[in-house]
């Protein structure tokens, strides 16, 4: 028998696979229709339960990536070899495939364009994934919002071919509200002009706000990459209750 | 639960090893993963201290040193993030707050149902006394036979472990007595009041 919604529940809800793209070597974004999905708000994300047939359940938590403005729930997913969850969300589930998903989950790493000055983002690896919804629903907003909440991403990544979202983010960044940094941490192409560093002070210094223009801040990646970036930017003076952190390294 | 599980095609997971007792939905991990809301606040163990107060204005606070000064308790316990992960067997050093509510009622605090830890940086988390109470909870201050490191809550972390990890503040400074619940940081953002693991109490309404 169906149960009535409990009112502040978070009830499981059965989506279903629409979509499976590529993104990099080791990251896929599945699509997913959520029926009666309450909505989101940039920088949440999803439990995802998966239920074997003798009833033995893994759950992991994974950033929704899409803007809230998207009908569709979209998850991008690191693959990790010999991980329990992600293989199965690269590997085996398809288009079409159920899949159980409850939330939306958590309320302090997130941000509306609404709340307008402007927003500094530091993603290290699959940490890109909350902040592109935010950068998603900023390029969603009207021109003269977009305007009022100028916004900067400083993203390190391995390599070239490990930047999530490439040919999106320089797209992104055609926009005058909008700038993009890259720094690539182990391998660059011969080419390359930008950083070929970890994110330091220097680096954060030159791309961030000044501390008297107060940003508001997200910083979301592995622990060491958010510990130093978010240390550094207090130390270039800016206020810690504005410099919010999620850390994530890859789920298995 | 009247809901009919949702079998997830192909599947299998990976169950525990014989003997290992997980929660609802946890696995367990090796590593101590860091999750905090914010910067990691750096504080002077000089100028250091812990308060336990009640609202009618009674307190009692003790210096870093006061702290050392009182028995300390060396737990092994196994501990639940409710971002999913375990680790079984982590090792801690601190006092018992039971130890800290005796002296803090020997200074005329009062006594209360609930309490609302406070932490530099402006978290908070909400627990009934009856969870921090009876040898179940601690004020740690070391880890694995080290000082607590700073991302891990150092110098000093409340240890609740029966409880979802978040009920262990980071960067402790103190406790609230209170007659009525009140919810803290995460718990206002939809988390759990309570937060048992074996009762996957996660988010509000669990």
């Amino acid at each position: 028998m169906a149960r009535a919604a409990i009112p502040g529940r978070l009830d499981w809800r059965v989506a279903t696979v629409v979509d499976v793209r590529t993104e990099t070597a080791r990251a896929r974004t599945l699509t997913l229709e959520v029926p009666d999905w309450p909505g989101h708000t940039a920088g949440q994300h999803v439990d995802v339960r998966l239920v074997a047939e003798d009833g033995y359940q893994a759950q992991r938590s994974y950033s929704i990536a899409s803007a809230p403005e998207e009908s569709s729930v979209a998850l991008m997913i690191e693959r990790l070899d010999d991980a329990e969850v992600s293989p199965y969300l690269c590997d085996v589930l398809r288009v079409g495939d159920g899949l159980e998903v409850r939330g939306p989950i958590g309320g302090y790493f997130v941000w509306d364009v609404a709340q307008s000055g402007p927003l500094f983002l530091v993603a290290g690896g699959s940490g890109i994934v909350p902040l592109m919804a935010m950068l998603r629903h900023h390029a969603r907003a009207a021109e003269s919002t977009r305007a009022q909440a100028p916004a900067k991403l400083l993203y390190s990544a391995r390599s070239w071919d490990d930047v999530i979202y490439r040919e999106e983010l320089e797209r992104l960044a055609d926009s005058p509200y909008v700038d993009v940094t890259l720094a690539l941490t182990r391998d660059a192409p011969a080419d390359w002009s930008g950083h070929r560093r970890r994110i330091d002070r220097a680096m954060l210094e030159e791309t961030c706000w000044p501390a008297s223009r107060t940003p508001r801040i997200f910083v979301c990646g592995p622990t060491p990459l958010v510990e130093s970036a978010a240390s550094l930017l207090v130390a270039l003076g800016h206020d810690p209750v504005r410099v919010r952190t999620e850390r994530f390294g890859p789920t298995g | 639960m009247a809901d009919t599980p949702f079998i997830a095609r192909g599947f299998h997971g990976r169950r525990p090893a014989p003997g290992v007792r997980l929660p609802p939905g946890q696995y367990e991990t090796r590593d101590f993963p860091v999750l905090s809301a914010g910067p990691t606040p750096r504080v002077s163990l000089a100028t250091w201290d812990f308060t336990i107060c009640d609202d009618a204005g009674h307190s009692k606070r003790w210096s870093w040193d006061d702290l050392q000064a009182l028995p300390h308790d060396r737990p092994t316990v196994d501990i639940h993030c409710v971002t999913k992960w375990s680790k079984f067997g982590t090792h801690w050093e601190g006092v018992s707050v039971d130890t800290l509510l005796d002296g803090a009622r020997a200074a005329g605090v009062s006594d209360g149902q609930f309490v609302l830890a406070f932490s530099d940086g402006g978290y908070t988390t909400n627990l009934p006394i009856a969870d921090v109470t009876g040898g179940k909870a601690w004020i740690a201050f070391g880890y694995d036979g080290a000082p607590l490191a700073p991302e891990h809550g150092g110098p000093v972390r409340l240890l609740v472990p029966h409880l979802y990890f978040w009920k262990s503040a980071k960067w402790v400074r103190g406790l609230r007595i209170l007659d009525r619940d009140e919810r803290g940081f995460w718990e206002k953002l939809g988390y759990h009041d309570r937060g048992d693991p074996w009762r996957e109490q996660r988010y509000q309404g669990d």
